[in-house]
């Protein structure tokens, strides 16, 4: 497979390269099982973190994924940066240029800003998250996540329920998975709904009606508590009783076998309860040991300075 | 071909003459159909053989200049490598850079007893000091020129056994 500069979206990518992520990840996991966890790809290699958003769960999986690859992984603390200062992202990127860094992992609350950063830098660039845009690692770790429990994914059918509208989860796994011959469905409050949502996506306003769709998967998005102000939705109790994943609804996912997926960090009490957590067919942290094979994967197929 | 293979195998046993378990780890490609092929003339001589493999893509030291990246086939070694009596296999050395590449990978598994290394065919023009313990057909220094390559096909992967010559054109600088 050709090598690509950066990985800044699931849209851009090929079959073929989507294929070839994916499979490689394979291999990458069996390492996990190993006596000595690492390979020797990336020596040599300098990976920087720069999250201008916080997250403490992508940031250490890509940092996990990098030493298992024996690459110098460094983060840019932005808060306590000069960006606090009033550095522009540009003048950091120059920055980062000159200290010859070759893979630079970025999330930003501005849509956009990783392809900006990619435009003006040697290194490749990864996409962890760019607002309401993408997220394309965790779109790939939930389709592998999904190909180890789906023999064949085609006709495997997948509701995403919660804030569809913010989320570049939903945007790039929903993508993702039809691309791989998935069924996608969305079940959100009518202010969660995103206008502009592909039409081969069937639309649920409630559980039941997303229940009777007959799901084999239902992947709850976060609820983003820091939007509270912003009035899409009532409150954090209303939301827990019509869209959450309440015990009632577990039932129903219990009698049926229906796998369960959530991107984390989860509200408990909000989108999920205890029990949810401890539902046997969670592939939660099924999800989290993925997220790391997947990012090596990645890893691996990106090279600073190609022209792709 | 067949004669080559009962030469190394005869090599083996007689430098294992004993009822240790022989650990045949074959290195991607052609390396895994050879050491299956030593590993049933081991057995036929009343051996106990345990098969790994080792996919040594990512210890290559050539890697970052490769202008594909190749897909991974993944590493499967099912035994404890602690203590066991390991025989790497490949079926041509020639740099040996990729013996030393399949050693290192194999090492990352645990700390075996010891590591000897088999090949079909040994062709002189080593850049790191690596040499086999077991050889089938041994070339002579000046048989080949530089842009010739010995590759083994074999019927596992191939459909027919065969050790043959090919030319490569020559990198331009």
């Amino acid at each position: 497979m050709t090598p690509r500069k950066d990985l800044l979206d699931i849209a851009s990518l090929t079959d073929e390269e989507i294929a070839f992520v994916l499979e490689n990840a394979v291999p990458f996991k069996d390492l996990f099982k190993r006596s000595v966890k690492k390979l020797p790809t990336l020596r040599g290699r300098s990976v920087l973190t720069l999250f201008y958003e916080p997250s403490t769960r992508t940031r250490s999986s890509f940092e996990v994924a990098a030493n298992r690859l024996s690459a110098d992984v460094t983060n840019f603390d932005v808060e306590s940066s000069s960006v606090v200062k009033g550095e522009s992202v540009l003048d950091t990127v120059e920055t980062l240029e000159a200290m010859k860094v070759d893979y630079i992992i970025v999330r930003h609350k501005q849509s956009g800003t990783p392809n900006l950063i990619a435009a003006n830098t040697r290194a490749s660039v990864i996409n962890a998250g760019d607002g309401w845009h993408a997220h394309p690692t965790q779109a790939l770790l939930d389709a592998f996540t999904l190909r180890e429990k789906f023999k064949d994914t085609r006709g495997a059918r997948v509701v995403i329920a919660g804030d569809i509208q913010h989320s570049r989860v939903a945007r790039s796994t929903s993508l993702l998975l039809r691309r791989l011959g998935m069924q996608v469905a969305y079940l959100a409050p009518g202010s969660l709904m995103p206008r502009e949502a592909p039409q081969e996506v069937a639309q649920f306003s409630s559980w039941d009606d997303a229940f009777e769709w007959k799901p084999d998967v239902v992947y709850l998005l976060r609820v983003q508590m820091e939007r509270q102000g912003e009035q899409c939705f009532p409150s954090i109790g209303e939301y827990h009783k019509l869209f959450g994943m309440t015990n009632e609804r577990l039932q129903v996912m219990k009698e049926r076998k229906l796998w369960l997926m959530h991107p984390g960090p989860v509200n408990r009490g909000v989108e999920i309860t205890d029990a949810g957590m401890d539902y046997e067919r969670s592939l939660i942290n099924e999800q989290v040991e993925n997220g790391i094979a997947v990012r090596m994967s990645v890893l691996y197929w990106l090279r600073p300075g190609a022209t792709g | 071909m067949a004669r080559s293979l009962e030469l190394v195998a005869d090599q083996i046993i007689e430098r294992w003459p004993g009822t240790e378990t022989l650990s045949l780890v074959g290195a991607y490609r052609r390396g895994v159909p050879f050491s299956e092929r030593l590993a049933r003339l081991l057995i036929a001589r009343g051996r106990t053989v345990e098969l790994g493999r080792v996919d040594i893509t990512q210890y290559r030291d050539d890697l970052q200049a490769m202008a594909m990246v190749p897909k991974l086939e993944g590493s499967e070694i099912a035994f404890d490598v602690d203590d066991a009596v390991v025989i790497l296999c490949d079926e041509v050395i020639y740099t040996g850079r990729t013996s030393r590449a399949a050693l290192e990978e194999l090492l990352d598994y645990g700390r075996p007893r010891c590591v000897q290394f088999a090949v079909l065919v040994d062709r002189p023009g080593r850049e790191l000091p690596i040499q086999p313990d077991f050889v089938g057909l041994k070339l002579a220094n000046d048989d080949l020129r530089s842009d010739q390559r010995v590759s083994v096909r074999f019927e596992e992967s191939d459909g027919w056994d065969e050790v043959f010559v090919r030319n490569v054109p020559q990198k331009a600088t």
